[in-house]
Order: C-alpha cells, then structure tokens, then sequence
C-alpha cells in the first residue's frame, strides 16, 4: 500500500479539504492517486535486448458538472500542484450548481493478492528462463531463425478521494510472459506468437518448466503457417474456435455495448436495448470477478467494485457497460466499468473479461456441418466502427473446411463483419467455453487497458473473408 | 508554462553524474516536460477541459557492453537516487551484448538550427471554446449530422538530451491540433468520419468553418452504403489512408527489422522495389515541419535522405546499435523517420481517378492488417465505387488484400501532395488488389 502523502508537502487533510472545496456544488469528481513500477526484460536475436524499470507517480482530479468534465494531471504530489489542479477545474466549472453524489458501493471481495510480482523472482532468474526459451526453440526446430520473449510485470497502488474524505484504494499485480518465433524455409518465412498473463506472480504461470508449453504453442502455430496457402476471398461459414477467438465478441458487440457511446447515441446498439440482437442460445456476459484474470479488478478506477454484468440473454439485450458518468446521465447505476489507463487521462467505460457462455453442441459437430468455409482458431488483433457497426479481425491460424471436412491452413486474412447483425448469424454454439491465455489490451481513446476474453466454438453462417483467391 | 532548458540541463548533468560515480562506464539522459491543454466539445456544448503537465526522465547506463535503462515521472533528487542505484546494479547483472554502444562522436550532432518548431503563443480555453463553437455551427449545419465532437489541443514541450559523449542539447516545440468527429444518419444508415489540422504554429491551423465542413461533408457522403461482390479491381487511396502505406514501408527498412531478418525488404538495398518513377524523400530539416528534428533520438546528426530513387531503395534507416550489428554507419534514424513523403507523380488527381473504366476509392481502413514479416497485408475498408472518373456510391463491409511486394510495383502517384502529417503521399492508384464483399 503506498503512503502518497508521506514525502509530500501536501498533508492529507489539507488535500481532503482541496477536494471536498472543489468538488462542493460539482455532481461528481474525486482525486486519484497512482503508484506504478513496472518492469521490461527482453530477449531477442539470442540476446538480453532490453532490461528496464519504470517507476510511475501522479495525481488526477476531476470534476463533473452535468455532461461537463474538467480534468487535470500532474506527476507532482504537492499543495502548489493540487491547487493549481483545484484553480484548471473550477475555471472550467464556472457556474456550478449540482449537488455531489457521495454514493458508491462497497465490497470486501478480493479478486486477486497484493503481491508485487517484480519483485517476486530475480533478475537473473528471468534472464535464465529467457535464455532457456531462446535455446529450447533453436534446438528444436532447424528453421527457426528469429527468436523474441519477453517479461512484462507491474504493480500498481491506487487511491480515490472523494469529497467528504471517503477513500478507497486497490493493489493491482499484472504480468505477461511472451514468446515470438519466425521460421525460415525455402525463402518463406512465418511467425508464430503465443504468452499468457494475469494478476498473479510470473512463477503461477511458469513453474515445472511451463515456459516450454508456451514455445511449444507459438512453434505450432508457426510450422502451420509455413505451409498456409493463400485466404479465400467472399461471403462464406465461419467456424471460430474456443477461447481467444473471442475478440469478435469484443469487436463485433462489447464497443458498441459501452455506455457513453449509447448515451451519445453514437452506437448502432443505442436504440436496441430490450430487442434480439443475437441468436436464441448466445448469452454474453462482461465479468470482473474472476480470480487472477487479465481482466479482473476488485474496485474500478473510481471505486465501485466490480461485478459480472450480463450483456446480452439468450439473444435479448440487456445492459450496456456503465462508468458512475454515464450511468447518471441515463439513469441507470455503474456496473462497476469506469477504467483508466492511469492517472494521465480520464475514466472511460470499458470491458473488463468480456465472454460468451457456452451451448451445447459441439465444434466437430460445426465443422461436419460445413461444405465450404474457414475455421479459424487464432487471431492477432481486431478493431471496431461503433457507429456503422462495422468490425475486423485478423486471423494468424486459420484453415479451409472444405466438405465437412478440415483442409489445408491458409495465410492470414482479415475478417469483416456487421456487429448489430453478426451474432444472429450464428447457428451452433460449442459446449467447450475456454478463457483467453491473458494476453489482451483493448484500445479505446488512446487508453490501453488490460482486459480478457472467452468463448465456446461457434458456427456463423455468413462472414466476409479478406484473402486474396477469388 | 513549459520548464526551461536550465532546469532540464541542470537533472540531466544530475543523473550523468551520479550514474559515473556508482560505477557506469557511460550513460545518456533524457529529460522532457510536456504541458498539454485540450478542451473538447459536443453538439455545441462544452463537454470536457484536460490540462495535463507531465515531466519525465529515462536514463541508460552502460558498463561496457552492458546495458540496462529506467525511467520515471518523480525528478525529485530521492527517487532518482534509488532509480539509477538500480539501474547501475541491474546493468551489472545483464549479459554483454558486444554491439551496445553510446554513438560514434563523429556522428553526434554539432550546430543546431533553427527549425522554426515552437510558437510561443498562448491559447486560453476561452478561445479555444470560440473556435470549437465555430467549428461544430459549421459541422452540424446539415440536418443529417446527428453528433459532432470536436477537440482543440495545445502542446507545449521541452526536452534535454545528454550523453557522456559530451552531447548536450534539447529545444522547445509546440503544436496545436484541432479536430471534429461527426455522425450522420438517415434511415437506413449511420456513419463517422472525421477531419483535422496539426500546426507548429497557431496562425497556420485551418479555419475553424472549413474544418467543420469538410468533416460533415465527408460523413454525409458516406451514407447508405453498400456491399458490392468479390472481384480483382484498381485501388485508389485516398491521401489519409497511402500515408500509411509509406509508414509501413518505412518500418520494413528500418534497420532492427534488417538486422532480425524479420522484414520483407531485408536485402533489398539497391534493388528495385517500386514502380519505376517513384522517389521517396525524409527530411528532417523543413521549417516548421510535424516530423522535423536537429538530431535522432541519440543525438546523431539527421541529413535528408532520398530513400527510394526510381523505384529502388537506397537506404535502410539505421540507429547505432542496429548499425553495429549490420556494420553501417547510423543515418540518425533512430527512433524513425522525420517528415517522410513520396514525390509527386505527374498526373492529377482526375486524371487518376479515370484511368480505370471502374475502380475502388478507399478512405478508411480499419485491422492491423499489415505484415511486415510477409507483406501480407489485407484490411477491413470503406470507400467509394468509381466509374469513369465519378463517384457513384459509397461502400462498406470489404475488405482489400494483397502483398507488399507486387503493391509496391504497382503505385502510380497524383500530384497532390501536402504536408498535413509527419508522413505524407499524394493520392495513390494501386492496380491488380482482391477485393472480397458478397
């Protein structure tokens, strides 16, 4: 737990009153505190490429006003900052006349240990493991000519003031463990990435030699793209396989599901709340509580706990993702989704482990089904048109089914497809739900956050594919 | 206001300093302030302000050919303190790594210009309220503009950038950004597109009005789309879009993709990569230029480069490590390019748009969808059908594909080219790419 007032000359009463004098006739607002250390250790082309540390401290105060936020950061902790801070807000409030909602929820739920995960192995023991990574894929495959993993591992301590002097503060550990290979044969080279994450300590993923399934996994999935084909091209089946696949989800439905955008009315969902947007059997749920995952937070970035809010029911519509803001302003409650990036920018609301429940059928059972589509079982990333509803997402492990049947893997292709529409479009839903491996970061407003996904296998019946073989 | 250069020098010597004493061989040291204030509006209300003041320092030490870095956002002499205490010790602990190094003197840049990149003028929230009032009546004069955000950004930075080598140098500069997202509606559709302006220097931004027009109009013209089928066709680019092409290229020459092996135009210097008049130029040196600079990101001195000649590559882009390693001189690249562009073709912007019976205009690409590994590259996109020369509906829901490679041999250029971004390239024709819809 950091003490942010202890080598500051900002006691922490004078800051309460800064605050409570601040926020006094605003709706809503609070002072929030951050401490992060963050560290980098890389290996790449059979060196320690990069090791790196990163200490990180400041302050973000907002006030809000009906629609109206004012905002500002400073990375000193002092009475001549807060103040200057209190001056930028009030200037910008000028003629306020709400009244503070001092309301907020509470919880004694933990979702994760207050460990620091730097801290928690050596240097020289990452080191080694990295080096051992980047001997085991050498050794093991001949064609492997490029080799990059690496360590990610954070710890950051927050605190939220608000008016009145209520504080409520979170520990937070995240790591990430990457591993990135490229293959070379007959001049064609390929990639494969695979890593696994979440809040816990480096050694809950990687003890008893665990690394090696991680090498394993992006060797894998590099050998099948050596012998990849080009992408077909057009309207056809599209079986997604379970787990990490799930970023259609968050793509194709979770952005357009996040509270300010409906509000606005700037989502093609803003106006289907109550309707079908998705086939009989698809219920997905946007969930914060799960131990240890990416995605998980005991308290968001302005104190609500978090919870496990259901999007969507058995096709039916049936919450948007709400940060305190935009709750008011549509007179709902906060599901416990306002996130930030850190203390330099504002909270938005955000997904935190986005997931499809499972059904009951199964994926052998999807792709019997199919006489001509694709099976897709990894991808690299995705993006989102909220207003037209429009989203991507790029396959980096994919097959053709041809028959019933699984044929040969094929080069990585965009994938493109209406949100509104698209989970009407899916006709099977697999009985094998998995998470994701921890790996993911969602974009949003220039703020990344860690978030996570999961899914069962899915049939859709109709997707467009970006290949290039007509 | 933005901390001057004493106060960044006198860190900076600070930390060099103490990095010597506890034991480093030699270190190099960046200290920056950023002040930004930004307000935003919606529907012709204010909807936010944000004022942010972020002072910042990175340190790398070195102990022969060893190498470690830290940085932080806490400059008090405490912190940092402990923060290069850990660095030394971590250095000590990593692997030697023979072609760590700080740059070669010899390369270090000497007499600093005057670029022209700081405008010392202040823009209270007030007037930045007025212009964004004005920008948005503009944006939503049409019924169909059912939202408009709009942003008004002012940053003001400083930098010092220190080395053992005895570099020494920072200067101040500025930008102001104004920009508008609209989205327009009518039965059957709703859709978003956006314009902006980027400026050193205030009096240059674009007219509010102008701004909230061209913003409107490209989202009106956007409305009712449709999905046309999978079929080979010419691809036209828009400028917003061909500027990423060239970003792309660029980070396939730039020397640490080279020297992994992990680029598609690994070995290709003096090669012929594109079509045959094309010229690609970064120079660093334009006056108030987006992507200009004095020196790279280790202080190595930056000349313009001409990066393809004709259609074939002349250069990499090279730092001293990737350098070491490639056994080529740093062309001061490191941390990229500076004001990157490609040459204006010799055709205008009609005539390309007729030189095909029927081809594709595309103004948005969404997807990562460029592999630099391959040249894979295949992308979500929205544009316009286009038939002898006219624009005839919008359409969505595609995607377009292709390789690098055979793309890259197939550009013709417009002569349009403005300098609205860092990176910038005239309106693009590329023949013979896939595109799948229904």
């Amino acid at each position: 737990m950091s003490n942010f007032f202890e080598k500051s000359d900002l006691s922490r009463n004078e800051a309460e009153n800064i605050i409570s004098d601040t926020l006094q006739k605003c709706d809503d607002g609070e002072l929030y505190l951050e401490n992060s250390k963050s560290e980098t250790i890389l290996l790449d082309d059979n060196k320690i490429k990069n090791s790196s540390y990163n200490s990180d401290l400041g302050f973000g105060f907002r006030a809000i006003s009906g629609e109206v936020v004012a905002y500002s950061h400073s990375n000193e902790i002092s009475k001549e900052s807060l103040k200057q801070s209190s001056q930028n807000l009030k200037s910008t409030l000028k003629s306020v006349k709400g009244s503070y909602n001092h309301e907020i929820p509470k919880s004694n739920k933990k979702y994760y240990d207050n460990i620091n995960p730097i801290e928690q192995k050596s240097l020289n023991e990452k080191i080694d493991i990295l080096n051992d990574v980047n001997n085991y894929l050498r050794s093991k495959d001949g064609n492997v000519k490029q080799v990059t993993a690496n360590f990610l591992g954070e710890q950051k301590s927050i605190e939220i003031i608000r008016s009145g002097g209520e504080t409520l503060s979170d520990v937070r550990p995240l790591i990430r463990f990457n591993v990135s290979v490229m293959l070379e044969k007959d001049g064609r080279k390929e990639t494969g990435v695979y890593g696994v994450g979440g809040r816990q300590s480096y050694d809950s993923y990687l003890k008893d030699d665990n690394w090696k399934s991680v090498c394993d996994e992006a060797l894998r999935i590099a050998t099948v793209n050596l012998e990849s084909k080009p992408a077909p091209a057009g309207e056809m089946k599209v079986v997604l396989g379970p787990g990490w696949p799930a970023i259609l989800i968050h793509e194709a439905v979770g952005h357009g599901l996040e509270g300010d955008f409906n509000r606005k009315k700037t989502s093609a969902f803003h106006n289907l709340m109550g309707q079908r947007v998705a086939s009989e059997g698809v219920t997905i749920v946007d969930d914060g509580t799960i131990d240890n995952r990416r995605g998980s937070l005991t308290i968001d970035d302005e104190g609500t706990p978090t919870e496990k809010t259901v999007l969507i029911e058995n096709g039916i519509l049936k919450n948007f993702m709400q940060d305190r803001l935009n709750a008011r302003l549509m007179n709902t409650r906060s599901t416990g989704s306002g996130r930030r990036e850190n203390y330099r920018h504002i909270v938005l609301p955000r997904m935190r482990n986005t997931m499809m429940q499972s059904g009951n059928q199964t994926q052998d059972e999807m792709i019997r089904s199919v006489d001509k589509g694709i099976f897709a079982v990894s991808f690299g990333g995705g993006q989102v048109d909220i207003t037209s509803g429009k989203f991507v997402f790029n396959c980096t492990e994919a097959y053709e089914i041809v028959n019933g049947k699984i044929g040969s893997p094929i080069k990585g292709a965009t994938l493109i497809g209406d949100g509104p529409s698209i989970l009407k479009e899916v006709s099977m839903v697999g009985n094998d739900m998995m998470m994701d491996p921890g790996i993911g970061t969602c974009g949003k407003a220039g703020q990344g956050v860690p978030v996570g996904v999961a899914q069962p296998s899915i049939l859709i019946n109709k997707m467009t594919v970006g290949g290039t073989k007509l | 206001m933005v901390k001057e250069q004493e106060f960044l020098e006198k860190k900076a010597s600070y930390c060099l300093g103490l990095a010597k004493k506890l034991g480093a061989t030699g270190s190099s040291v960046v200290v920056k302030n950023l002040v930004s204030e930004t307000v935003n509006f919606r529907n012709k209300k204010l909807d936010e302000s944000n004022r942010s003041d972020d002072l910042g320092i990175s340190i790398t030490t070195y102990i022969g050919k060893k190498k470690s870095s830290i940085s932080s956002s806490n400059l008090l002499n405490d912190n940092l303190n402990v923060l290069i205490d850990k660095c030394v010790e971590t250095t000590k602990n990593t692997p030697e790594d023979e072609f760590n190094s700080l740059p070669d003197r010899d390369l270090l840049a000497k007499k600093v210009k005057d670029l022209d990149l700081y405008d010392d003028t202040h823009i209270e929230n007030d007037q930045k309220i007025s212009y964004l009032k004005k920008l948005e009546d503009a944006a939503s004069h049409d019924k169909k503009i059912v939202n408009t955000e709009s942003s008004f950004t002012q940053n003001k930075s400083n930098f010092i950038l220190a080395n053992t080598e005895g570099f020494c140098d920072g200067y101040k500069t500025s930008s102001f950004t104004a920009s508008s997202v609209t989205v327009a509606k009518d039965e059957k559709s709703m859709e978003r597109d956006y314009e902006y302006s980027s400026k050193c220097f205030l009096k240059d931004l674009d007219d509010a009005d102008e701004l909230g027009k061209l913003a409107a109009d490209q989202t009106i013209r956007k409305l009712g789309p449709q999905k046309i089928g999978s079929e080979k066709i010419a691809i036209i680019f828009d400028k917003r879009i061909a500027a990423g092409m060239l970003r792309t290229f660029a980070s396939a020459i730039s020397s640490s993709a080279i020297s992994r092996g992990t680029s598609f135009l690994k070995d290709t210097v003096n090669q012929k990569i594109f079509s045959d008049k094309i010229n690609v130029f970064d120079k660093p040196d334009m006056l108030k230029g987006l992507g200009s600079r004095n020196f790279d990101s280790e202080g190595v001195k930056t000349d313009t480069l001409k990066l393809v000649d004709q259609g074939i590559l002349k250069h990499y882009l090279i730092d001293t490590y990737n350098g070491k390693k490639l056994n080529l001189k740093s062309n001061g690249r490191c941390g990229g390019t500076s004001n990157l562009y490609f040459e204006n073709g010799n055709i205008n912007f009609n005539d390309l748009l007729n030189s095909n019976s029927k081809s594709l205009y595309i103004t948005e690409t969404i997807g990562h969808g460029s592999n630099i590994v391959t040249g894979d590259y295949s992308v979500g996109a929205t544009g316009f059908l286009v038939e002898n020369g006219e624009f005839k509906y919008p359409i969505n829901e595609i995607t377009i594909a292709g390789n690098f490679k055979d793309m890259f041999q197939n550009i013709t250029l417009a002569d349009d080219l403005e300098f609205k971004y860092a990176t910038n390239s005239p309106t693009m024709l590329i023949e013979g790419m896939v595109v799948a819809g229904k």
